[in-house]
């Protein structure tokens, strides 16, 4: 089923050829049929031109049969296990899962164990990556020492390190003074903030999203305020300081006023939002299903719709995975007793296509939003369908139908909230940097 | 004694919640306790339904009244009981929910009745054994029998629900009787009113079905009923209401509040109360309390539970 990846040496010096594809150009919005030629782990060559008898005669070639080609997934939250939770998921089983749904590049969560607020750390994730990984993984770097909330971390030396981002993880800075002063030395550095934004005194001991259902069920909830109190004081410190700051995760329409109104006002600021808050909403809970308890919580179908709207017009830049995967120890429990989270990285594609079979928009936005995106903000040169750009690209159909079945995922955990859900759309071949490292029979 | 033909009058194996029941089922389950208080009432209060039964009463919060009722109520049908001492057990060596239900289940018993602290906890648990499961509360989820006594003991002083209008009155957000009693009584017709403070209301309440009012002078005016629901002491100070006293004076039941609601109002509680915190002891004590009565209803309620439940056991 996947490929092993095999030595740089012998497939580098070999040009690819896909031919007879859909060519789904995100950057450009444009959707064209031809082929792609790689050379050297670099796009050579796109458009019509590159097919069967016009190309290099020692030219791989692979017939895509008019499936997409579209640059590979890059997915900007991901926790992968390593340092510390590998029972949970390892660098190779993450990235395993990855390259079989097209993500070619993980930004992975720093609040691991130890977390990564040391440089030392940054490097070890860098060579596990490098020895044991299928695709590209960057990681990102504490935003506090520790993930205290009370200090500043190293953010020039992790950064020189190869941190390509900063965040707290799954914790939000309380202190405004102590955020404040993140932001002031990011600044200097240039270095990207990365925020989950959620009060987490006015969360309190929420389990879900405040309403009726959540009241219904017995369970506490957490309301949207929560998430738009911290996120409104965040953007004022922005405004204050200018740092560059990436909201990680919105999904409420008051997040969406505030973002709207910080970057009207011309704002270095961007946000993501998950898959699972553009596809699911709280009824999904349905009887206490712990696989769809997530943080922040599955809203109301309204905001929902909202999300959507809003990834539609841009105004969300970015889908994250939020992969994080819990084994059944910390899943199966009483709903408010449960750890919050979804594996993500294999269905992110599939789930997000959901949103243009329904006709909520285009190709190209949805893929926008898991590549160039994303690229754009972390500064990388990958995510693009053109001549130069690194050669991360997928094939896929977008119409094939399938149930997903929880034990042929590849991560180490199977609390997908898609369990036995009918997809449309899987990928059938993943390159990164030229080379094939999932290929589907 | 065997009647083959017998129609299946609750189709139901578990009983985890009163959602999801018909108005027609809960009256039968009614009709079934109805016949009961009686059996209670004689000198030989045994029957042979639950003979050869296994019945464990598996109590993750500590309960006086509902355990020894459960415990009664299996007795008399001849049921073996157990009550498995949760708090000295393998639980509280790290041994998880579902540990205990697969080691539980591997011991074959008919009927467990479960209380837990967590809402769901129950629904979790049935899942995984072969058994008839009770809920005997979960969280702040449900609690379907003391529903359904306390509409057995409406009943039986009103002649009748439909139509009644009952105040539920005070901590209904982390109540799973009110959230059993929302949905009984106005499944079976009667006007549901809540009544609290708005740090004690759950939020979206006014979707559920009921009239909510935040004093108890509008909330009780015209009232058949008033339930009163028990304040938790960890409660009274400071996070929902800033005092017992406080609390007492506003929304506490005394004769003077009483006396908004319909002069035939009679007073519920689903025990154990607190003596001036929610109720007076004037009126907990005096001749419109229903809160003895509702004591017996909880054994009839929960043998004709057992009954109704004891017909879809295996080899039955």
């Amino acid at each position: 089923m996947d490929v092993k990846r095999s030595s740089t040496a012998a497939i580098a010096h070999r040009p690819v050829a896909l031919v007879n594809a859909r060519l789904i150009d995100p950057e450009e919005a444009s959707v064209s049929q031809g082929g792609i030629l790689v050379v050297d782990g670099v796009i050579r060559g796109i458009g019509p031109s590159i097919a069967n008898g016009s190309l290099p005669s020692h030219a791989q070639i692979v017939d895509c049969g008019g499936d997409c080609i579209a640059p590979g997934l890059i997915d900007m939250r991901a926790f992968i296990g390593e340092p510390g939770a590998e029972h949970r998921e390892t660098i190779a089983s993450a990235t395993l899962a990855a390259a079989a749904g097209g993500v070619t590049t993980i930004l992975a969560r720093p609040d691991t164990s130890p977390p990564v607020d040391d440089p030392a750390v940054v490097d070890f994730l860098l060579r596990r990556a490098r020895d044991t990984g299928r695709v590209r993984v960057l990681p990102s770097a504490a935003l506090t020492a520790g993930l205290k909330g009370a200090e500043i971390a190293e953010i020039g030396l992790l950064q020189q390190a190869g941190a390509v981002a900063f965040s707290d993880g799954a914790q939000s800075v309380r202190n405004s003074r102590v955020m404040r002063r993140v932001m002031e030395y990011a600044r200097d550095f240039n270095a990207l903030i990365i925020h989950y934004a959620e009060d987490p005194d006015l969360a309190g001991d929420g389990v879900m999203n405040e309403g009726e259902f959540a009241s219904r069920l017995g369970l506490a909830g957490i309301p949207r305020e929560a998430e738009a109190i911290m996120l409104d004081r965040d953007i004022r410190l922005v405004r204050l300081t200018g740092a560059r700051y990436h909201a990680a995760l919105v999904t409420s329409i008051l997040s969406l006023e505030i973002i709207a109104k910080a970057k009207a006002d011309g704002l270095p600021v961007t946000c993501a939002t998950s898959i699972n808050h553009l596809t699911l909403n709280e009824n999904d809970i349905g009887d206490y299903r712990t696989f769809l308890k997530l943080a922040p919580p599955l809203r109301h179908e309204d905001e929902r719709r909202a999300l959507v709207a809003a990834l539609a017009s841009g105004l969300i830049d970015v889908i994250v995975s939020d992969h994080n995967p819990q084994d059944v120890e910390t899943k199966r429990l009483p709903f408010a007793e449960a750890e919050a989270g979804a594996i993500g990285l294999e269905t992110m594609l599939p789930a997000g296509l959901r949103l243009v079979h329904s006709g909520e928009m285009p190709l190209t936005r949805l893929l926008a939003a898991m590549t160039v995106c994303p690229a754009a903000i972390l500064g990388l040169p990958q995510g693009r369908l053109r001549e130069g750009a690194p050669a991360d690209l997928i094939r896929f159909d977008p119409d094939e139908p399938y149930i997903v079945d929880p034990a042929h995922l590849h991560s180490r955990c199977k609390n997908t909230p898609f369990d036995e859900a009918r997809m449309e759309g899987r990928v059938k071949l993943t390159m990164v940097q030229g080379e094939i490292v999932f290929e589907a029979d | 004694m065997l009647t083959a033909s017998k129609e299946v009058k609750f189709p139901h194996r578990h009983l985890l919640g009163i959602e999801g029941l018909s108005a027609q089922h809960i009256l039968h389950l009614l009709d079934l306790a109805e016949a009961s208080v009686e059996l209670s009432r004689q000198i030989e209060k045994k029957r042979v339904t639950l003979r050869g039964r296994t019945l464990i009463n598996l109590f993750f919060e500590p309960s006086t009244r509902t355990q020894s009722s459960f415990e009664l109520a299996g007795k008399r049908l001849g049921a073996d009981v157990m009550n498995m001492p949760v708090g000295a057990s393998s639980i509280k060596k790290g041994e998880t929910l579902i540990d205990t239900a697969v080691t539980l289940n591997a011991m074959r018993p008919d009927i467990i009745v479960v209380r837990h602290a967590q809402a769901g906890a129950v629904h979790l648990l049935a899942r995984k054994v072969d058994c008839a499961v009770i809920n005997a509360g979960d969280g702040a989820h449900e609690h379907p029998t003391q529903a359904l006594l306390d509409a057995l003991t409406i009943r039986r002083n009103k002649g009748r629900i439909t139509g009644l209008t009952v105040a539920i009155c005070g901590d209904i957000r982390h109540s799973r009787v009110a959230r059993s009693n929302i949905l009984l009584l106005s499944t079976l017709g009667a006007r549901v009113r809540a009544v609290g403070p708005s740090t004690l209301l759950p939020p979206g309440i006014e979707r559920m079905g009921v009239e909510v009012f935040r004093n108890m002078r509008a909330g009780l005016e015209g009232a058949d009923i008033v339930m009163m629901l028990r304040l938790q002491r960890e409660r009274m100070r400071g996070g929902y209401i800033p005092s017992a006293k406080e609390y007492f004076s506003f929304f506490g039941l005394d004769e003077a509040k009483l006396d908004y609601a319909k002069p035939d109002a009679l007073v519920m509680h689903p025990g154990p109360i607190n003596r001036g915190v929610e109720i007076d002891s004037g009126v907990a004590d005096g001749p419109r309390s229903l809160i003895r009565e509702q004591v017996e209803m909880g054994v009839a309620v929960r043998i004709a539970v057992l009954e109704a439940l004891a017909q879809h056991l295996p080899n039955g």
